[in-house]
């Protein structure tokens, strides 16, 4: 009786068996998901976080360095305290604090450690080390901020901060993770793949309640972190300590540069603020209160802020006009007030004295017989083919694009060509009357002082400069700087007709800025007025020095505080005498610039 | 009969062996368990094998007397009063009770007037299975009061109409089917087309085609009422059920046990991550790994080849069986034979399923795999009862004639 059921029951024990395995095989060799859901369950990856790279300044003086701070952590389990009194006297809290943190420690994890107390400084942290051993469940965790001795040049160096959003969309490579710290401007954005390292990586194994087990196969896929590569900064400390304290309270710019390589020796934007607000804790606070500044602390001047080159640029006006042999030192054109305003002086001058006086009407007609050199019948195409020309010519001098400085953000100014106003008033609508603004340094013209400082170094070198940079060395890499850095780039007008315009320049002096005349020390230098629609003029002034031997050519911009003679002159003849002789010796003059009364 | 003394052996070994190794606090306890139950074998062997034919109904009577106290005086554990506390041991009435059961089962239905054709018999045999599951409901116990209703695989070998496991199958994929399909109007749908076709291709007759589109109504019925019954459960097994078809629908609460099984188990791959290298199992992400869970260790460790060489050695353990129990010249032998491989049967099927999500998590071991002593003992003392009928059988049959 129903023996055949054996059977039936044998093929469903087979059947159960094989649709058992069947879905096993599913799971465990067909869908890999399950293991990487393994991986993400019990392989922790923790990051080993390099050591950022220093920058030093010019003669090896730290600039930026990192400072440890010392979270001191809590793992609650493990935690015990038998004297609470004594505890908080040793670690100097609170004992309603302690209990608080202690108490949200516990409720983040029992067994995960938590911060009891944040940054705890160097000489908190040697006093407590001792202590710490009489306490099971208390450790340190080492961090680092950036730190900077002297508080100076934040604008220059820039600031590191958590990675944004946008900029971890952009990191195709992958190397951020949401909350690492990234350079956001300055060198520490430029020069961030330097400067940080690389980070390692070590892989544990963790249970359920995330406690460590140890490390994942022995450790064979950890990597160790190679700490990032210091940087020399071109900077000279002396000279930017100096330069920031005759800022101080003022708005502008300073650029000096030394001019046989292109080194930026000091880079001040003001207003100045502390670069170590920008580190540590109080960063969120802090750049709030920076960012919402009006006066906007924030905006690099140096190579962001574009005005009218002025009066300066017509020392660029003669040198193409020499070159091109439609002026010669010799030409003497009357100053004639009716073509442009000027001031008074000897009239007629020749170049030497137009330079030197400054004179407005000379260089409106020069500049026509620039741009009008008759290449064409048509006034119209000859203006166009004499203004593109000339355009190519200026950009030689580094205006009119950006210059290429090792820091990001920076701004190109403008110089016009022919497209612009065949796009302003079309094209065959405009001639040299549109046009003449130009030939003093004004209308359609933009120069950052940067390109300022470098019109200097033009002027020092006799024709020739380096992209400004402030990359010195690089470590390890035999001191090497960026190739681009090295390039000489000629200006296109011959060393000769330099002379005459140095000899210019440190007559000009003694005409415009009287109070930049140092004793022992030849400075050649110009005044410009700056101007600006929304107030006051800004006060500009650019020099180089010695005049024989150049080492630092530098320009000064001073917003708001009108002719160039004064402020600007005044603070750039003081660095100049800063740099070069270690010290100032005019008191007076140093006392001028620092009350910052420049009304008279 | 060596040969799968051996594959018990192996399987045996390995328990052991994982035990020490895995689980260092466990595996003393469970080799103290090992030892009695090697003690339990010798004493089953050494004992008289007209013991457990004569015993059978007293032995009945008294793990029913057992369980009906259990849920007074046992220990309450996640909510249930299944255990007994002796000592630092504690002992699960429910699962001894299956072989006694099994024993009891065996003694009713050796009567020679015994045919389970007949209503009259068919409802001796539930009432036996009946009393236990409804005293382990009291505790209450689901998962080993599931395990009752395997006897039903013994009751269909020894004559049970073929019908009722017809109507038991149809019944029991309505239920899948109308759990899994989110609308019950596809099933409505399925099912009258289904009624349909089989009114069509039969004889059409009035009766044929009035009771098919009854039974049709009814399974629809049923279908739109379970859904009600289902919302009408404690809420831990509703998650359960839900957990079943969606496992991805709370990973973190109630899907864990069943997404983190499959997670050990399904990074094992195919050659395994290698004796004690598993992760997921030694670092706790699978709950119950020792007891219920074990087949993780064993997924994650040795992979599809380990879970292969399990599942074929479970499968080829059942199927000696059906050979042992076939041979047997006793129907008391027989009917006990077929109660171990029911047992042993849906044990295996149940536990592995729920590990890899083909059946919702029920508490119950894995035979001789899973930690604790008193599975291992029931199991033990279930088999080789077994065995020491079938070594008897010559002699069985003589006391018969």
């Amino acid at each position: 009786m129903n023996e055949n059921r054996q059977i039936v029951i044998i093929v469903t024990i087979m059947i159960i068996g094989v649709v058992l395995l069947a879905k096993l095989f599913m799971i465990q060799v067909i869908d890999d998901s399950f293991l990487r859901r393994a991986e993400r369950n019990a392989v922790q990856r923790i990051v080993d976080y390099p050591y950022r790279g220093l920058v030093y300044d010019r003669n090896e003086e730290l600039l930026v360095y990192n400072n440890p701070v010392f979270d001191l952590m809590v793992i609650p389990k493990e935690f015990k305290v038998k004297d609470t009194i004594r505890f908080c006297e040793l670690f100097q809290i609170e004992k309603e604090k302690l209990i608080e943190k202690y108490t949200a420690a516990k409720k983040y994890s029992w067994v995960k450690p938590s911060p009891l107390i944040k940054q705890i400084s160097t000489t908190d942290f040697a006093r407590i080390q001792d202590y710490l051993i009489d306490y099971p469940g208390l450790f340190v965790m080492t961090r680092s901020v950036r730190a900077y001795p002297d508080s100076i040049a934040a604008n220059a160096l820039g600031y590191i901060a958590e990675i944004q959003a946008r900029q971890l969309e952009r990191d195709t490579l992958n190397y951020y993770s949401q909350g690492d710290y990234i350079g956001h401007s300055g060198m520490e954005s430029q020069y961030e793949k330097i400067l940080r390292g690389k980070k390692g990586a070590k892989y544990k194994m963790v249970n359920v309640r995330g406690v460590d087990k140890g490390s994942f196969k022995n450790g064979a896929l950890d990597t160790a972190s190679i700490a990032g590569k210091n940087i020399q900064s071109t900077i000279d400390i002396a000279l930017q300590k100096y330069g920031e304290k005759l800022m101080k309270g003022k708005k502008g710019s300073v650029v000096a540069i030394e001019p046989k390589t292109g080194e930026i020796l000091s880079m001040i934007s003001a207003p100045i603020y502390d670069p170590n607000l920008l580190a540590g804790a109080a960063y969120g606070k802090n750049y709030k209160v920076l960012v919402t500044d009006s006066t906007r602390p924030l905006f690099l001047r140096p190579i962001q802020a574009k005005y009218p080159p002025g009066s300066i640029f017509k020392v660029v006006q003669s040198l193409i006009g020499l070159q091109w042999g439609v002026i010669n030192p010799n030409t003497t054109l009357a100053c004639n007030k009716s073509l442009v305003a000027c001031h008074n002086h000897p009239n007629p001058v020749n170049l030497f004295g137009a330079i030197r006086n400054s004179c407005n009407p000379y260089y409106y007609q020069a500049f026509r017989m620039m741009i009008n050199q008759e290449k064409s019948t048509n006034t119209y195409i000859d203006t166009q083919i004499g203004l593109d020309e000339w355009h190519t010519a200026v950009e030689k001098f580094g205006l009119g694009h950006e210059m290429g400085v090792d820091l990001p953000y920076e701004s190109g100014g403008s110089v016009p060509s022919s497209k612009l106003y065949n796009k302003i008033y079309g094209e065959g609508r405009w001639k040299y009357s549109t046009i003449y603004s130009l030939s003093i340094g004004q209308g359609e013209m933009l120069v950052t002082p940067l390109q300022m400082a470098n019109l200097a170094a033009i002027f020092a070198n006799k024709g020739y400069y380096y992209t400004p940079h402030l990359v010195k060395a690089i470590d390890g890499e035999n001191g090497s700087i960026p190739e681009e850095f090295t390039v000489k780039h000629e200006v296109g007008v011959d060393a000769h007709h330099f002379d005459m315009v140095q000899d210019a320049m440190a007559q000009a002096l003694y005409g415009t800025a009287t109070r930049a005349i140092i004793k022992d020390i030849a400075i050649a230098g110009k005044t410009g007025t700056a101007q600006n629609p929304h107030g006051e003029d800004h006060s500009v002034f650019v020099a180089f020095a010695p005049k024989e031997d150049p080492k630092i050519a530098i320009a000064v911009y001073v917003e708001n505080e009108g002719w160039g003679g004064r402020a600007a002159a005044s603070t750039a003849s003081l660095m100049i005498e800063k740099y070069l002789r270690g010290h100032v010796e005019r008191p007076e003059l140093e006392k001028y610039v620092l009350i910052g009364n420049f009304g008279d | 009969m060596i040969g799968w003394i051996n594959i018990y052996a192996a399987v045996y070994d390995e328990q052991a062996a994982k035990s020490i190794f895995d689980f260092s606090i466990n595996s003393g306890k469970q080799l103290v368990w090992i030892g009695t139950a090697v003690l339990l074998i010798t004493v089953i062997m050494v004992a008289d094998y007209r013991l457990f034919d004569n015993l059978s109904l007293i032995l009945y009577g008294v793990f029913l007397l057992i369980l009906l106290l259990t849920p007074f005086i046992g220990k309450e554990i996640n909510g249930q009063r299944a255990w007994f506390e002796i000592g630092s041991f504690r002992l699960q009435p429910g699962e001894f009770a299956k072989f006694a059961t099994a024993l009891a089962l065996a003694k009713f239905i050796e009567k020679p007037s015994f045919d389970l054709s007949q209503p009259k018999y068919q409802f001796q045999a539930l009432l036996i299975i009946l009393i236990p599951i409804s005293l382990i409901m009291l505790q209450p116990d689901t998962g080993t009061a599931m395990v009752y209703t395997a006897f039903f695989i013994m009751l269909y070998r020894e004559g049970m109409p073929q019908k009722y496991y017809v109507i038991a199958l149809l019944f029991i994929a309505v239920s899948l089917l109308s759990l899994a399909v989110e609308n019950n109007l596809y099933i409505a749908f399925g099912v009258v087309a289904l009624t349909v076709i089989l009114i069509l291709m039969g004889k059409k007759t009035w009766q044929r085609i009035v009771s098919f589109v009854l039974i049709g109504i009814a399974i629809i019925a049923y279908s739109y009422s379970l859904d009600f019954v289902v919302s009408k459960l404690p809420s831990h097994q509703q998650n359960r059920i839900m957990v079943l078809f969606n496992p991805d629908i709370d990973p973190l609460g109630v899907g864990w046990n069943v997404t983190q099984s499959k997670i050990a188990i399904g990074s094992g791959g195919f050659w395994g991550k290698g004796y004690l290298e598993g992760t997921q199992t030694k670092f706790d992400f699978v709950p119950e790994q020792h007891t219920d869970f074990i087949f993780c260790t064993l997924g994650e460790e040795f992979g599809w080849i380990g879970s292969l060489v399990v599942v074929a050695l479970f499968v080829a353990l059942l199927i000696r069986l059906v050979f042992l129990a076939e041979r047997q010249k006793t129907r008391f032998s027989r009917v006990y034979g077929y109660c171990v491989i029911s047992i042993l049967l849906f044990h295996f099927m149940i536990n592995i399923s729920m590990t890899i999500g083909l059946f919702p998590v029920v508490g119950i071991p894995l035979p001789f795999f899973s930690y604790g002593g008193s599975s291992l003992w029931s199991f033990t003392i279930l088999l080789f009862i077994f065995i020491k009928l079938d070594s008897h059988r010559i002699q069985l049959l003589g006391r018969m004639n």
